[in-house]
């Protein structure tokens, strides 16, 4: 009898999730949280177009609309986005290169709960005096200005989840470099842990220039610093380039793992390899690589000069040819493939159209003197939904459909999948091609609400219609998702029949060593090279030996909560006595926890040869 | 296993710090993070820059004012040294002599010490002598957050290094725990580098205005 498989009570689970390092684990505690906080982000963008469905609407008041829209954008980018992306990343990275885990599994504990008190503090906003207001991008002349906690919940709420995503990135660059299977070299590495691969790259450079910025601005808001008081001899456009130093590559760090997701798609469902597959890694890096060469394209109208805004113009219309280069591989894939249209392949083939609209728009908003036209008018708004709902979006949708099985051991159903791809895409498209007219009409975005007779009020209105069906589209994967679990049956290594690469090799979900023997790699695509041999499994690279795993470990945890109750004492120390008290508690609890962590050895475990050959009897599946 | 092994001087690897999958990935892992730290110092040092001298009113002092360039001398031959004795610690890490390494860790916590020291009474003396405060512009702002953040680091590499050595102290080297010390010092000589920048930016460019 395997000791693995027992059932668990309900506080063993419980236990089990706030102490695992296992990456399939913190996986569903990204996919957990990560779409707690979409839902919660779709609410807030849902009470944003009941507002403007009618001109002079008195729904919600000017003040609280500013608070509805920061959140919105704030929660779907830090808060929804980027764990959904994590998810997908720690669910499928490590099995495609062929590791057990990743490079340092306590790390990625400790990403995970960073993000989740981090997303938990800037909400608690809500209820504690008003959320922040001064939109996603937070410009320093508003946050400062701003009267509530607001801006103190965003700035000390993103320090601490950035931390997170940060500590994730150094650990995914690490597991690949270092955690690759025999015969895994770079260039036969799955398209999505390039994706993964650059993602991390990314992030561990464009998120201390935010981290810097966001001390500024604790610093001023807190501690009485003078970065951004004019009248000090401070200066607002520090925050702007330091923000967008951050932000654009952060549109990059969200895109590429969506390209990666739909690399994988495009190749499983036209039962082809993937067209120009070094292209494509060329491409993806290149678009990380120029991806920092651009941020000041947000800046056009701040006043850098003609000089500067022509480079940063003719940089950002540079990053539509490696775009370009992956939007004709994927259609090549396709090309003489005998596609099957599964639920993923339908998101798949409709990103196509939806992003190239996006990626278009941005061409026109790269040209420097156009965009003092569209400059911060529903234009925009329509441009980012556009890459971003219609790039990542639906990337998170597909790659929902299509790794639920490895997740979960179950398959979501198909049927009410593709109700859920057509109401969606039906409603994202009425939602927001519209805008792009709003935009050239006129409306600014940010107004909470417009007057009638100004040609706006349809478009507003249709608009709106069509952001309810992006709701319920919403609405019908949740029920597919109780449905599925529900009856769960189980499914086998390769559920959808095509997997190419390593993670449809072994088991779904797989064991929690992943691989009883690491396998051997002998092409791109490892999996699909066997099958066409008529193997059915992968041949083992090693003999079947004793498996090294990392202990569980409840210290992540601690270290978090320690910055999330100091989080609260910097907030309070200007207006409480107990404000100082809390916050030196709270570093202490973590300062605490990281000496306890680095003063108790950790050897991990070993899983005997013995009871890996017992297991292998009691499932009868082999690695 | 492996890392718990006990060695003596002629099975001790050659490369200690990297003779484990585990130390493998510490090592490069460490390696990336001193780049995140690297564009962290780069977006401070790009602040101090923008903000340097930037003060509400001519009353102020400013940079040309304040800086004299024996104490940031002094500061700066205190943490070049103590580099220099942490590669003599790593030197007889990598030899399999525990003593010897734990003697010149303590050499460097020594120097490191002194330079804290110092930095707390060069922030004293400005604050006093020339009222130049966190809150009092934003050139001040700029220069203590840019010179606190390298004073924080210093302060976190010196409570790291003592953790390891007083955690140690009593088993002497093993491939789980030489990794650590090896990191350590990489952290060390990174803080270090920063503070030759900071030395260059901020008080040699400082003092010719």
């Amino acid at each position: 009898m395997s000791t693995y498989a027992q059932k668990k009570g309900f506080g063993a689970t419980l236990w089990d999730y706030l102490t695992t390092v296992d990456h399939k684990k913190i996986a569903i505690l990204y996919l957990i949280a990560g779409g707690f906080f979409f839902i919660l982000g779709g609410l807030e963008a849902l009470f944003i177009r009941i507002q403007l469905a009618v001109p002079n609407n008195d729904f919600v008041s000017a003040g609280f609309y500013n608070e509805i829209l920061t959140m919105h954008g704030t929660t779907m980018i830090f808060l929804a986005a980027m764990p959904l992306v994590f998810a997908f990343m720690n669910a499928v990275m490590p099995l495609q290169i062929g590791a057990r885990d990743v490079a340092f599994p306590f790390l990625n504990s400790l990403g995970f709960w960073l993000f989740f008190f981090g997303g938990v503090f800037l909400n608690l906003s809500w209820f504690l005096g008003g959320a922040p207001d001064a939109g996603w991008t937070s410009y320093a002349s508003l946050a400062m200005a701003s009267e509530t906690h607001g801006i103190d919940f965003y700035a000390l709420g993103l320090q601490i989840s950035g931390a997170g995503t940060l500590i994730g990135g150094i650990n995914f660059l690490v597991t690949i470099i270092n955690m690759r299977a025999p015969g895994m070299t770079y260039m036969r590495m799955p398209m999505f842990t390039w994706a993964t691969f650059v993602t991390s790259a990314l992030i561990l450079f464009a998120f201390p220039p935010l981290t810097v910025g966001l001390f500024l601005m604790i610093f001023d808001r807190m501690f009485g610093s003078n970065f951004f008081d004019v009248a000090n001899g401070g200066n607002t456009i520090i925050w702007e380039h330091l923000f967008w130093i951050f932000g654009h590559p952060e549109v990059y760090i969200l895109i590429l793992p969506a390209f990666g997701i739909f690399s994988e798609i495009f190749a499983i469902f036209s039962r082809k390899r993937l067209f120009g597959y070094s292209s494509m890694v060329f491409a993806t890096v290149l678009i990380g690589f120029l991806g920092f060469m651009v941020w000041a394209h947000h800046m056009f109208t701040t006043g850098l000069g003609p000089i500067a805004n022509a480079i940063f113009a003719v940089a950002t219309m540079a990053i539509a040819v490696p775009t370009g280069i992956k939007i004709f591989n994927w259609m090549f894939t396709m090309w003489g493939g005998s596609i099957k249209f599964t639920t993923p392949m339908l998101w798949a083939v409709a990103f196509i159209p939806s992003f190239v609209a996006g990626g278009v728009t941005g061409v026109m908003l790269a040209s420097a003197a156009a965009d003092y036209q569209y400059h911060d008018s529903y234009f925009v708004v329509a441009h980012f939904h556009y890459v971003i709902v219609g790039g990542v979006v639906f990337a998170l949708f597909a790659g929902a459909h299509l790794y639920w099985p490895k997740m979960f051991g179950t398959m979501l159903n198909e049927t009410l999948g593709k109700v859920t791809f057509w109401l969606f895409l039906f409603g994202f498209h009425l939602t927001f091609f519209i805008q792009h007219f709003l935009g050239l009409m006129g409306m600014p975005r940010r107004i909470f609400t417009f007057l009638p007779g100004q040609g706006l009020a349809t478009g507003n209105l249709i608009s709106s219609i069509g952001a309810i069906f992006m709701a319920i589209a919403t609405i019908v994967l949740l029920i597919n998702v109780i449905m599925t679990q529900v009856k769960n049956e189980k499914v086998g290594n390769d559920p959808w029949g095509d997997g190419r690469t390593l993670e449809w090799a072994i088991s779904s979900p797989p064991p929690f060593y992943n691989f009883k023997q690491l396998p051997l790699v002998r092409g791109l695509d490892a999996y699909w090279l066997e099958k066409m041999e008529g193997k059915k499994e992968m041949t083992p690279a090693e003999p079947l030996g004793d498996i090294h795993m990392p202990n569980n470990s409840f210290v992540p945890f601690v270290i978090s909560l320690g910055l999330f109750i100091a989080a609260f004492g910097a907030m309070y120390r200007a207006d409480t006595s107990w404000g100082l008290l809390v916050l030196i508690l709270g570093m202490a609890v973590t300062l605490g926890a990281m000496f306890v962590r680095s003063i108790k050895d950790d050897h991990g475990f070993h899983i005997h040869k013995e009871d890996l050959m017992d297991d292998d009897n009691d499932k009868g599946a082999k690695a | 296993m492996q890392a718990e092994e006990k060695f003596t001087y002629e099975t001790w690897p050659a490369e200690p710090e990297k003779a484990t999958l585990e130390a493998k990935n510490k090592f490069l892992g460490f390696w990336f993070f001193l780049g995140g730290e690297t564009v962290l110092f780069a977006t401070l040092f790009a602040t101090y820059l923008a903000l340097k001298d930037k003060v509400p009113s001519a009353d102020h002092a400013l940079a040309k004012d304040i800086f004299e360039i024996p104490l940031a001398f002094a500061a700066t031959m205190l943490l070049l040294t103590s580099s220099l004795t942490s590669v003599y610690a790593m030197y007889h890490m990598k030899n399999f002599n525990f003593k010897k390494m734990q003697l010149w860790l303590g050499l460097t916590v020594a120097l490191g010490g002194a330079f804290l020291a110092l930095e707390i009474y060069e922030f004293n003396h400005y604050v006093h002598a020339f009222g130049h405060t966190f809150t009092s512009s934003a050139f001040g702002s700029a220069f203590y957050t840019l010179v606190g953040f390298h004073g924080a680091h210093v302060a976190f590499g010196l409570a790291w290094i003592i953790t390891l050595m007083v955690r140690n102290s009593k088993r002497g080297l093993n491939l789980y725990n030489a990794p650590k010390f090896y990191v350590a010092s990489l952290y060390w000589h990174f803080i270090d580098v920063v503070w030759v920048f900071i030395f260059t930016v901020v008080y040699l460019m400082g003092m010719v205005g």
